[in-house]
């Protein structure tokens, strides 16, 4: 036990749970903090953003890469406001994160003291846990619990609410890591009779199907999962958070089920007996209208979080548990099958989508270049290998559709929330998080303009992410549905851009514009020939389409090939 | 939120004694546009757990939904849902009534006697009656003061015990207490 100042307390709280990279932005309510952190600079490396949402967006990168809680410090009022959206996400996309914020002296609190907002009141219903550190003694406890709550169970964010009269008090320091709360089970013991049940259920189907989801990457069930599709030759789908869990290219795999999810997984689901779904929560964007989903199916709902079991779809049989140790414990249970025929079904399905949509997506002989294309070029150029991250709406969808995955966590993407700018700071978490792995951001002229100033962080950084910006001049998502939807009506979609190119240059960052597809491949090899940031701007077919696509609220038994054929 | 099924359900929550439960308890109603019918907080009978009874107006297959997401709070320690009949349940009613006019009415005696209240206070203006009961019960005697002119009406939140002989919760906590002591033991495990 020694005396220090709470702004050290809660440094040397992070270094006891292994953190050495944080995301963070100093203002008035946490500067002693910052300034602590300046005798740590050894141990602990702050990556400066240029905005909050940057920061809160970087450190959900790097949780998704490393597993472990990204970190963010900011600062009271606008500093804590300005990371709500991040919040919110990781807490749909179960990221595991731990963010401080500073707040007013707690004799001020409740007296609107300049930059004083109500962080723990307006992230309770956003945040799986949020506390406000009142006083020093509290750090050790408050730190330790947070940690623990943000990575145990089914992963997500908490907030520190840190007044400053705490951060400058002096404690006498004893850490002690949290791994028991009387009031929370985040692994709940696994049920012999549903796992008796669901094996059952399993050995006796006929056409049966594994849907996955994050929570296989969450609890790092991935070799349990193959081993699991291997012996009982069930053909397995993910959901788009679930992409890359499994290698693309494993043949049970059949691919990505929801909105525009492939043919095979989305109409197969209706067709299917028994659906094994695991670390998944049945979200709108895969289920549609939940009265036609899976209508014919006993579902099987594995998840690690009571409330998901029953909360969208009914389960015939509910697994409560890790993912992980639920499969190792089913897999002893279920019989050796092959279900050859049923499984190439998937293929058949999948074939129609190939050659209606992949085909000329990824491989068209002329007109302007695709996105899809893009995309496939850039992942085959890779070998397969990097880390995807994606903004939100078109490119995030060509970029998850094209792009093939060798090992797990490699696709970071804003799943629940859907937050347009999340892409440009995620891919520095991300590179933060695995400095080895290639890591190539697919976004769009509208995505990275919500987020741009961190090409500053990027620059200050020097991190070698390569930012490909697949502009066609529209909010391409938004325009789609107003296409479809909305009688071409394209209201507020269109955008006057810069020069993407010229303003990385301003940041110091190379560049390069491609226009046309004979100028692509050499673009993309100078773009991964060393390990610094590129900006590759490529300009792509204006009014291109993502297909297929099962329109909302219609049965996912049907969808759109393209804007007139339907399979 | 239409729902087509229409019952009172009286939620119990058991909770560790954090500032702001409330908020995070009564927020999953609001998110889910449910009225919360009554509430009352308080200690409970194992010490420094504290009770929430909660009366919502829903769907089973809802109330289920919502028991859930408060049960996933860090510091909810359980929470359950009962119908009436799961139950005993009272609440309690105060009535403020012009002293002048309840007892011209020459039914002062009657009422009380009838109703099984008590007057808590009596002054040259007012009377306070104190009626415990189930609503419908409360409401009656609200009725028949209502000629006299009621000032003031107050009823409190629902309390309610279940009909099982201790909190369902008491289970648990023991249950919990086994789990603290073999974690523990399981990183000791780790540390050799």
């Amino acid at each position: 036990m020694s005396k220090m100042t709470g702004s050290q307390a809660l440094i040397e709280s992070l270094i006891a749970e292994g953190v050495k990279d944080i995301f963070g932005y100093p203002g008035g309510q946490i500067m002693p903090v910052f300034d602590a952190l300046y005798d740590y600079k050894d141990r602990i490396k702050n990556v400066l953003v240029r905005h909050e949402q940057g920061a809160v967006h970087a450190a959900q990168g790097f949780a998704r890469v490393t597993g472990k809680p990204g970190v963010v410090l900011v600062t009271s009022g606008p500093g804590a406001t300005n990371v709500l959206t991040g919040v919110a996400d990781a807490m749909i996309d179960s990221t595991p994160l731990v963010v401080i914020t500073g707040q007013v002296p707690s004799q001020l609190l409740g007296t609107d003291a300049f930059q004083e907002t109500d962080v723990v009141g307006v992230t309770l219903p956003i945040s799986k846990w949020s506390y406000q550190i009142r006083k020093p003694e509290d750090i050790a406890w408050a730190v330790a619990r947070a940690f623990y709550i943000a990575k145990s169970g089914r992963p997500g964010p908490v907030v520190l609410d840190f007044t400053k009269n705490a951060q400058i008090g002096s404690v006498d320091f004893d850490y002690k890591k949290c791994d028991y709360i009387r009031s929370y089970t985040p692994y709940p013991s696994i049920d012999n009779n549903a796992l008796a049940k669901a094996a059952e259920l399993i050995n006796g189907a006929k056409k049966p199907m594994i849907l996955f989801g994050q929570g296989i990457q969450l609890s790092h069930a991935e070799e349990q999962l193959k081993e699991m599709v291997e012996k009982t030759g069930i053909p397995a789908v993910c959901t788009l958070l679930g992409l890359s869990s499994l290698p693309s290219d494993m043949p049970l795999f059949k691919g990505m089920v929801g909105m525009h999810g492939n043919l095979g997984p989305n109409k197969k689901t209706n067709e299917s007996d028994v659906i094994i779904a695991i670390g998944m929560r049945f979200d709108d964007r895969v289920t549609s209208d939940t009265s036609t989903y899976a209508t014919q199916a006993k579902i099987i709902h594995v998840d690690i979080d009571p409330s998901e079991i029953g909360k969208n779809i009914p389960a015939e049989v509910g697994v409560l548990g890790d993912a992980k140790a639920v499969i190792e414990r089913l897999i002893p249970l279920l019989e050796n099958k092959e279900h050859k025929r049923w499984a190439d079904e998937f293929d058949e399905l999948n074939a129609i989508e190939h050659k209606k949509v992949i085909i000329p997506e990824t491989k068209p002989e002329e007109g302007y270049l695709n996105m899809g294309e893009v995309v496939a070029a850039v992942s085959a150029a890779c070998g397969d290998n990097a880390i995807v991250v994606t903004d939100v709406g078109q490119n995030q969808m060509m970029g998850a559709r094209y792009s093939k995955y060798k090992s797990t966590r490699s696709l970071i993407t804003s799943g629940g929330l859907g937050t347009m700018g999340y892409g440009l700071p995620a891919a520095i978490g991300a590179k933060l998080g695995a400095p080895e792995r290639t890591v190539c951001f697919f976004t769009g002229d509208g995505g990275i303009q919500m987020t741009i100033q961190e090409l500053g962080t990027i620059m200050q950084e020097k991190l070698g992410v390569k930012i490909i910006i697949l502009n066609n001049s529209w909010l391409g998502m938004v325009r789609q549905w107003q296409e479809l939807f909305f009688d071409e009506r394209y209201s507020h979609t269109a955008m006057l851009n810069p020069d993407f190119v010229k303003l990385a240059s301003a940041y110091g960052i190379k560049g390069k514009l491609v226009k046309s597809r004979q100028d692509l491949s050499d673009a993309i090899s100078e773009m991964l020939a060393d390990d610094e940031p590129y900006v590759m701007e490529v300009d792509v077919v204006e009014k291109g389409m993502v297909f297929p696509m099962i329109p909302g609220g219609k049965p996912i038994s049907k969808m759109m090939l393209t804007t007139t054929e339907w399979y | 939120m239409q729902q087509e099924e229409n019952t009172l359900y009286t939620v119990t929550v058991y909770s560790e004694n954090q500032v702001g439960l409330l908020n995070q308890v009564s927020i999953i109603f609001t998110r889910r546009n449910l009225n919360i019918w009554s509430l009352s907080v308080s200690s409970s009978a194992i010490e420094g757990v504290h009770k929430f009874t909660i009366a919502c107006r829903t769907s089973k297959e809802l109330i289920e939904k919502v028991v859930k997401q408060i049960e996933k709070r860090i510091d909810v320690i359980r929470a359950f849902y009962y119908t009436d009949d799961e139950i005993v349940y009272q609440e309690m009613a105060l009535y403020k009534v012009p002293t002048d006019a309840i007892l011209e009415s020459g039914k002062f005696e009657k009422l009380i006697r009838k109703y099984n209240a008590r007057i808590l206070e009596m002054n040259k203006t007012f009377v306070v009656i104190e009626k415990t009961g189930h609503c419908q019960e409360t409401g009656q005697l609200f009725e028949e003061l209502s000629p006299y002119g009621v000032l003031q009406f107050v009823r409190s939140g629902r309390i309610a015990v279940t009909k099982c002989k201790v909190e369902h919760v008491t289970n648990y906590i023991e249950e919990q207490e086994v789990r603290r002591v073999q974690e523990s033991q399981l990183l000791c495990d780790c540390d050799i």
